[in-house]
């Protein structure tokens, strides 16, 4: 049987630094049952048979956020063999308050105290001896950048959970608190598991909601325990989870004042205080956070002489599935002397489809290891404490403005970037909104309808942009009213941890796992929906028989889009354009600009179109007026995004009734504001007539800014 | 009754008691704001919220909102 050892620590105390070291390549990266929280577990280097699992980066097993709940069912359902405790040793105060936690479940536990280069330098010294005496277990120096002290660690721990030797737990509750716990284990041991007695008793004693449902006592028992906390509350003159954490955090204080020795001055101010001075300085901290975005949008997507991200995807449009991939396929096919429609199968429809697709890889991998570097650094936390207070009053987080802003270039990183939101409501409303922002796909449909019918004016461009950004705002606003979203008030109580040097593995780590990632979702649906829409559009009925068709006009693909158009008619799409609209639509999913190539296909134009699709403008112009034309644009804008970012909301959201949830939200809130700028703007400028749908879309702006100003559901009206 | 959010930027409080309730209160209370706890507010953020602290000698960022639960002297 294989060894279970469970990696757990607070965040940024270089647990995962550590995992990496720990397990290598070797890794398996998935989601907890139910909740977007990372799971990983991997074997351990060196053994055979034993498993490292890491643990969500906690604080506290208090049971609100889903990472803490995720660990504690973990640790008391799995039983791992030892848990292996990461602390860091510059903040060992807050970092030992966990292992207080984590040594009540009674476990082998081994703490390594992380960064001891760092203490080292700063001239503090930790007595590892009296350290261990205090807590019970055995502390192992180490530290997991420089690659020192994990061997012996690692030993410790396998040792201790082969043997499961485990020492006494340290004696953290005193006087009246330990009375009552002890009071409590005794009224409850037959009712849990007797390994966990000392965990369910202090849970139970802070009316833990959770726990007090799993162990489910008789009410005369239940009423037992309560009238011991109740006892226990009035000596102390406190709530019980306030004493619980207060003695806790006594007995580290006395621990720390004995084996921690500090040099210097008690608020001495660090390397990243000084740092701190500059980065989110009053006047400096905004100029600086629009200069690294830049920077790094500039870097990804720009079109600078130093924009490698640009220049790498250039390169696979043009030249790799531009000439090489398709020379290959062709010479292959042509030489197995395959059929006609095998060879459009995969030259047509997957080569290009999937080509289209894995052409925007290098851009990804740039921003994504941007912005790992960027997360590794510490500056994420840095961009929530700027600018919270502006984005919070829209529903969304402060770090909500990371993916936003990576999603002006692609969506798809965009959404991915959302991960390091840590509120789940606050991620989830990130998630539904990122899509919204017009990305560099969406710019040659905006340019289309610019040039042939607006005459190329700047607004356009700069309106869609608006239109973006108040799509993200006012979605934030609706959806935080909703029951779902405002269920939990999610804490914006953040550390501001220090800044350190990026560790290459762990930014080469996650730029590889983000790469990876896009080129499989490119390689699965995006290859799946390629090959669905080639056949709809290379194939339909010729006086009722069906063939192959080189016309796009008698596709089947035009026969949808002729029998579903009328689902568009209050969007003003009418007439010959409707259909082409739809169908446009309908390709744009594979990736947004495949909108305009569509068009061009649609009227017949023959020959190479330019990106924006200038040989086709006349054309476009005779069948949109201007609002038609800016309705269509709207929709597409705001409707469901490509199948790639389809594929990232799936991944973020870990559900399908979420991923669902969202495109339709999507679809149906570009579909209003469509309807309702047609119809409104329609009928002054007299491209609409009066009908039943203004009055539809009147009712429509009218619940549209309902349902803003609403007051919205709030779980419990304090105030 | 003088909480964390009337604490002078560059100044140092001792807590007294923590009020409200539910999981910010807990979040606060795990982060290591307990009776008798020394916080100094390092700065507020450049537009006004949320405030900068240090605690337990490290730095911690909390709403104003919040931080008027948390009673001081």
């Amino acid at each position: 049987m294989s060894i279970k050892i469970a990696l757990a620590g607070n965040p940024n105390c270089g647990k995962t630094s550590l995992f990496n070291v720990l397990t290598g390549s070797n890794q398996y990266v998935g989601n907890w049952p139910g909740v977007t929280v990372e799971k990983k577990e991997g074997g351990l280097k060196g053994y055979e048979d034993v498993i490292i699992q890491d643990l969500p980066g906690i604080y506290s097993l208090s049971p609100y956020s889903p990472e803490e709940v995720v660990t504690r069912t973990y640790l008391v359902n799995q039983h791992p063999d030892a848990i292996l405790n990461i602390i860091d040793g510059t903040n060992i105060e807050r970092n030992l308050y966990l292992t207080t936690q984590l040594l009540d479940l009674g476990y082998p536990v081994v703490i390594a105290v992380n960064m001891m280069d760092l203490v080292r330098k700063n001239g503090d010294n930790i007595d590892i001896e009296k350290l261990s005496k205090a807590m019970g277990c055995p502390v192992v120096e180490i530290s997991a950048l420089k690659n020192e002290g994990i061997d012996a660690a690692v030993e410790k721990v396998v040792e201790l959970a082969k043997n499961h030797t485990h020492g006494d737990a340290p004696h953290v509750f005193k006087g009246s608190v330990e009375h009552a716990l002890a009071h409590i284990e005794e009224s409850i041991e037959n009712s849990v598991d007797k390994t966990y007695l000392r965990w369910y008793a202090i849970k139970l004693f802070e009316r833990d909601e959770i726990v007090q449902q799993e162990v489910n006592l008789p009410a005369d028992v239940m009423a037992h325990v309560e009238q011991h906390i109740r006892d226990c509350e009035a000596e102390m003159d406190d709530d019980a989870e306030s004493i619980v954490a207060d003695s806790r955090y006594s007995y580290i204080s006395d621990v720390c004042s004995r084996a921690v020795k500090k040099s210097g001055e008690k608020h001495r101010v660090t390397l990243s205080g000084k740092i701190d001075k500059i980065v989110t300085n009053r006047v400096l901290a905004l100029p600086i956070f629009a200069g690294v975005m830049f920077l790094m949008y500039a870097i990804a997507m720009g079109g600078y002489s130093f924009s490698i991200g640009t220049m790498g995807t250039d390169w696979a449009n043009d030249v790799l599935f531009g000439q090489w991939v398709p020379t290959l396929f062709d010479s292959i096919l042509t030489s197995l002397g395959v059929s006609g429609w095998l060879y459009g199968l995969v030259m047509d429809g997957i080569v290009a489809g999937v080509g289209a697709v894995l052409g925007f890889v290098p851009q990804i991998l740039v921003l994504s290891f941007l912005l790992s570097i960027l997360e590794d650094v510490g500056y994420m936390s840095r961009v929530a404490f700027i600018m919270d207070r502006i984005l919070r009053k829209f529903g969304l987080s402060g770090k909500s403005i990371i993916p936003m802003l990576v999603a002006t270039g692609c969506g798809v990183p965009g959404i991915l970037a959302s991960r390091t939101i840590e509120q789940e409501n606050d991620r989830k409303i990130t998630v539904m909104t990122t899509g919204f922002i017009p990305c560099g796909a969406k710019m040659p449909i905006i340019g289309l309808f610019a040039g042939a019918v607006f005459g190329n004016s700047p607004l356009v461009a700069t309106s869609a942009f608006f239109i973006g950004v108040m799509a993200v705002v006012i979605s934030g606003v609706i959806l935080k009213k909703f029951k779902a979203f405002a269920g939990k008030p999610a804490p914006f109580v953040m550390e501001l941890p220090e800044y350190h040097l990026p560790s290459a593995r762990n930014v080469l780590r996650s730029t590889y796992d983000r790469g990876m990632d896009f080129v499989k979702r490119a390689t699965t649906i995006v290859l799946l929906s390629s090959i669905v829409l080639w056949f709809l559009q290379g194939y339909g009925f010729v006086d009722g028989a069906f063939m192959a068709v080189e016309d796009p006009n008698v596709s089947l693909l035009a026969a949808i889009g002729k029998a579903i158009a009328w689902i568009f008619y209050p969007l003003g799409w009418a007439g010959e354009m409707a259909w082409k609209a739809t169908i446009a639509t309908f390709t744009g999913l594979i990736a947004k600009e495949q909108v305009v190539s569509t068009f061009g296909t649609l009227y017949n134009f023959a020959g190479e179109l330019s990106e924006a699709g200038d040989e086709i403008w006349a054309m476009v112009a005779a069948d949109f007026g201007p609002v038609r034309a800016y309705s269509f644009m709207i929709f597409q804008l705001l409707c469901a995004p490509c199948f790639a970012a389809m594929g990232a909301i799936r991944r973020e959201m870990g559900n399908m009734k979420w991923t669902v949830g969202t495109i339709a939200y999507m679809c149906g809130f570009a579909y209003v504001i469509s309807m309702i700028v047609y119809q409104l703007a329609g009928l002054m400028l007299g491209e609409a007539t009066l009908s039943v749908f203004t009055f539809i879309a009147v009712a429509a702006l009218i619940a549209l800014i309902y349902l803003v100003c609403r007051k919205g559901y709030s779980p419990e009206d304090k105030k | 009754m003088k909480t964390l959010k009337d604490v002078k930027v560059g100044d140092t409080a001792t807590v007294v008691k923590l009020h409200g309730e539910g999981p910010v209160r807990r979040r606060i209370m795990d982060m290591g704001i307990t009776k008798r706890v020394e916080i100094k507010v390092r700065k507020v953020a450049p537009l006004g919220d949320p405030m900068e602290l240090t605690v337990r000698g490290y730095q911690l960022t909390l709403r104003k909102a919040d931080a008027e639960m948390i009673e001081v002297e």
